[in-house]
């Protein structure tokens, strides 16, 4: 598993070179060959405590067939960013602002029949936990069966068929008996099998993963995660994987996007990210992550936690704990600006300047 | 699943053999025996014949032991007020309360059930707010007054349906109905919709709540992120594992209503079991009074044990036993 | 108290009650009926008890609206020229007396035994458990009527007015007891578990005080919920009993014995005789379903 030590972080430079490119480009191409573009999305929440704003203006982009990882603490967005893009946001959050483009083609706003022909077929998503994610009073090739008939024009023989191969795909031994076997008599790590293969089922391009091995035995998380990362690449199929673990993206991710109390605070490439990290809260990130090879004291804590909905900073949201803080990060929050193959929203790097550390 | 069987089954001779005890200690006890066997006719010299064949001297296990074989056989000695044969008056009546029972309980579940369901997929529509305004209603009534209410309007002012009675009825074998006359038919729509009306508005709330409930969970979430179409999600899905639950609570329901059929009987007049048991604690006809207790307890505890059949074919979790599954990871 | 009940105000229930108008105007409704009853002596525009005051020229009296009627009597009269407007809140106040009574009743039984049963756990939980599934599976008012007709038999005939309150109370509590007792159970068998329960007994606090004092305030919420909704249900089986003829003595009649003389009266016309009281009746039962339906919204934390 790599890691960095904190001060290592804040001596490397960059890889890449410097950039002059105005910051909003890689935002605002309408490139279709992105899978996914999310640009500027803003959810609400309206409670009788006021207007929460959980979303502010989140922009990122995945690519055919990549794995895009999106880490942060609990509260920070994921799985909110997640929902809006699969359009299962529950009330009475809702989209307040932005655009999420699926291969070009805007759906935040679509009706729901419409959506629905999107979601199984074009998007596909898992969930955190497998044993409540299955209907347990229906055979496990009859929810499969009925995902493949749902979306593609077959028969239902020639859906289950399909079914046991994708559960032999998934690993499951005996497939051809199993597939009569109801959720509760499949062990956790099973069951989670059965969820990618049902969440692959209609073979759509996107899966958006929330939290895919958190609720598994660790003995199981890594082989549960290998074969999530297998079978997307070879039904070319690109992956959101949302989750808390960096551990996790580090092994599976081609990208990596951080998030901070409902904003993005860097992407990059994983080994930019976590070798050579640059929003000092991704910084904090990295230093907080035990390293089998260092020999230390105290392991790195940020002081200070995640501020609430209702009590953001003004500014860059993550000022009040930042120890490279500025006067300029209280009052101005600070845009996504490219440097080189990455982004960062940090007054360290303002607009349009080369600023290597 | 036999050791379920079986362990149920015991359960219910057990419960049956307590309700026979507290019968029996009100046969015994309450009154005095002889008298109740006897009537208030019987010269003394009958009476001590009579002691000595009841065998009350004997110890209290024999009595118990004698009284539950009679029970076994229905033979309940002589009703008080009556005195008829309490097991003849019972079967006589038996009909009557059961064909009303079903009646209501048909009604309530064709109505309640589709109903309940619409309310809970069409949540804030308008006719589901008026529809749960309903119920509300109903389960705020008490059986009687629905009663009295249904009368004033469809007999009194309307004189549409009658009021009184069970109607022109047929006999077939030991069994009276009255569904094969008009009149037999005419008699039973006030009564039956009086009984249903308490259970419709509770299978509508019960069905609805349930559904939400089942609506929120998981799989279903899942199931909308597969893409299904929706009708697979609410009727496929949903509705199956709703009536999962709702199945124990109807069968309990059928209880109920057998039990309110006594209200109903009173109101209507209805000739069923419920009146005539009205009547025996009104009068403290303390064998109508136990014989009753014994036959409810023994459609009650088959009801439960139906359910809990009905629950083991349904719930696949259930019938694998607990616990079962293949390993591997 | 003061910012006790400030604090309580700007709560989130208080914040649920006054923004529901449905649970405003039940409230407003059962407060009306409330005083109506309790207030009866001094509220009532007649004493349908004082013989002296009752006018038999009087009797059959239809309600002020009518042709016939009279202002001193707003709803008319019965057969034996009794005020119903009078006879009616004293009625009321019979039948909210058991019902409430009832359910205390029932409550302090099955809370006991449901803690009890979830903190002892093994044999006893599973005895009392028990009893409170058979008994749950035969009907209340079966029950009831049951402990009722064995009382009325038991007891010699002119005991039966004094303890046919005791005896109608004690029947519909004993039959209401399980749904509390499974209820509290349930939360007292997820609260033993929890940290503060396991630092108590090492600190070394006795079994009984731990339940009472510290596991009882937090299965609380539901019991409310269920004695409300218990509470509407106790009134109807009196009502039922009562109509039946085997509740309350002629003597002090709750609102069901109202109805079953009112009865007779139906098919002559008279039909105020029973209306009147079976309005109120479900007036009273209505309110309370409605801000037990609220209550139970209100508190359930998955659908704020």
């Amino acid at each position: 598993m790599t890691n960095t030590t904190n001060n290592q972080a804040l001596s490397n430079s960059t890889d890449d070179a410097t950039t002059a490119v105005n910051a909003t480009d890689r935002v605002a191409t309408n490139d279709p060959t992105n899978v996914l573009e999310v640009k500027n999305l803003s959810v609400e929440f309206t409670t009788r405590h006021g207007t929460l704003k959980a979303l502010n203006e989140v922009s990122f982009s995945i690519a055919a067939g990549e794995v895009v990882g999106v880490v942060g603490e609990s509260g920070a967005g994921k799985s909110l960013t997640g929902a809006a893009i699969i359009g299962l946001l529950e009330p009475p959050g809702r989209i307040s602002g932005g655009e999420i483009l699926l291969a070009g083609r805007r759906i935040d706003q679509l009706p729901d029949d419409q959506m629905r022909k999107i979601r199984g077929r074009e998007i596909g998503a898992i969930f955190q936990d497998p044993l409540t994610s299955l209907n347990p009073l229906y055979t496990v090739g009859h929810q499969i069966t009925e995902t493949i008939v749902t979306h593609l024009p077959l028969t239902w023989s020639q859906g289950r068929n399909r079914a046991i191969e994708l559960l032999e795909a998934t690993g499951i031994p005996a497939a051809r008996e199993r597939i009569d076997h109801y959720p509760h008599q499949f062990s956790g790590g099973m069951r989670q099998r059965v969820v990618i293969a049902l969440a692959l089922a209609a073979e759509p391009k996107l899966i958006v993963a929330d939290e895919p091995t958190t609720a598994l035995d660790v003995s199981i998380q890594a082989q549960i995660i290998e074969l999530l990362k297998k079978l997307c690449r070879e039904h070319g199929a690109a992956v959101m994987l949302i989750t808390h673990d960096m551990g996790v993206i580090a092994e599976t991710a081609d990208r990596v996007v951080v998030m901070y109390a409902g904003r993005i605070a860097e992407v990059g490439k994983v080994r930019d990210v976590i070798h050579a990290p640059r929003h000092p809260y991704t910084v904090g990130l990295m230093g907080s992550i035990p390293s089998i090879h260092q020999h230390v004291e105290r392991l790195v804590q940020i002081d200070g936690t995640m501020p609430r909905l209702n009590a953001i900073p003004q500014g860059c949201a993550f000022n009040p704990r930042c120890v490279k803080v500025m006067d300029r990060c209280k009052i101005e929050r600070p845009e996504l600006q490219t440097l080189g193959s990455s982004q960062v929203a940090c007054w360290l790097y303002p607009e349009g300047e080369n600023n290597e550390r | 699943m036999f050791a379920f069987i079986l362990r149920r089954l015991l359960q219910a001779a057990g419960v049956l053999l307590a309700v026979a005890l507290l019968a029996f200690v009100l046969f015994q006890y309450v009154g005095d025996p002889v008298m109740i066997m006897l009537g208030q006719e019987g010269t003394p010299a009958e009476r001590d014949q009579l002691r000595k064949d009841l065998g009350l001297s004997d110890p209290v296990i024999v009595q118990f032991y004698h009284f539950l074989t009679n029970a076994i056989q229905g033979d309940f000695g002589l009703s008080l007020r009556q005195g008829q044969k309490v097991s003849t008056l019972l079967r006589e009546r038996l009909p009557a309360t059961l064909e009303l029972s079903i009646a209501a309980a048909l009604i309530a579940l064709l109505v309640g059930l589709p109903l309940g369901v619409y309310t809970a997929l069409k949540r804030h529509g308008k006719l589901s707010q008026a529809l749960l305004a309903f119920s509300l209603l109903g389960v705020s009534l008490p059986t009687f007054l629905i009663g009295i209410l249904l009368i004033l309007i469809f007999s009194v002012s309307l004189g549409w349906l009658p009021s009184y009675g069970r109607g022109d009825t047929i006999k077939l074998g030991w069994w009276t109905t009255g569904l094969l006359t008009k009149s037999g038919w005419t008699h039973l729509v006030l009564p039956a919709v009086t009984l249903s009306l308490f259970q419709v508005a509770l299978v509508l709330r019960l069905v609805r709540s349930e559904m939400l409930e089942v609506l929120r969970t998981d799989y279903i979430k899942f199931a909308r992120a597969r893409g299904l179409t929706r009708r697979a999600i609410h009727f496929g899905h949903a509705l199956k594992n709703t009536l999962v639950p709702v199945i124990t609570i109807m069968g309990l329901q059928l209880g109920g209503i057998i039990a309110f059929a006594i209200v109903t009987e009173t109101v209507f007049q209805w000739p069923g079991m419920g009146l005539l048991f009205i009547q025996a604690v009104q009068f403290a006809d303390i064998p109508v009074m136990a014989a009753y207790l014994c036959l409810i307890s023994l459609i009650f505890v088959l009801i439960n044990l139906t359910v809990d059949l009905l629950y083991f074919a349904v719930d696949p979790r259930l019938r694998a036993g607990l616990g079962k599954h293949s390993g591997g990871h | 108290m003061r910012a006790a009940l400030a604090k309580f105000w700007e709560g989130d229930l208080a914040w649920s009650w006054r923004h529901t108008p449905v649970a405003i105007v039940a409230t407003i409704l059962l407060a009306i009926l409330l005083i109506a009853s309790f207030g009866a002596d001094v509220l009532a525009p007649h004493n349908p008890f004082d013989l002296a005051t009752i006018n038999l020229i009087d009797a059959l009296k239809p309600p002020v609206w009518h042709a016939d009627g009279t202002q001193e009597y707003l709803l008319g009269t019965d057969s034996q020229g009794r005020d119903l407007l009078s006879a009616l809140m004293y009625g009321m106040r019979v039948s909210l007396l058991i019902g409430l009574a009832a359910v205390t009743g029932a409550m302090f039984l099955g809370i006991v035994l449901g803690l009890i049963s979830g903190y002892a756990g093994g044999r006893i939980d599973a005895l009392i458990m028990r009893i409170a599934d058979v008994q749950l599976s035969f009907p209340a008012i079966l029950i009831a009527l049951l402990i009722d007709g064995v009382a009325r038999v038991v007891v010699p005939g002119d005991m039966h007015e004094v303890i046919a309150f005791p005896v109608l109370v004690g029947a519909i509590a004993l039959a209401g007891w399980p749904q509390y007792a499974r209820t509290v159970r349930g939360s007292t068998l997820v609260e033993k578990n929890r940290e503060y329960v396991q630092a108590a007994r090492v600190i070394g606090i006795s079994s009984p005080v731990i339940m009472f004092r510290h596991v009882l305030p937090n299965v609380l919420g539901p019991v409310l919920v269920l004695a409300t909704v218990h509470l509407a249900t106790a009134i109807i089986t009196e009502a039922t009993l009562s109509f039946l003829g085997v509740g309350v003595p002629p003597t002090s009649p709750s609102l069901g014995t109202l109805i079953r003389v009112g009865n007779d009266f139906l098919f002559s016309g008279e039909w105020w005789i029973t209306i009147f009281p079976g309005a109120a009746l479900v007036l009273l039962v209505l309110s309370v379903n409605l801000l037990g339906d609220w209550l139970r919204d209100a508190l359930n934390p998955r659908l704020s």
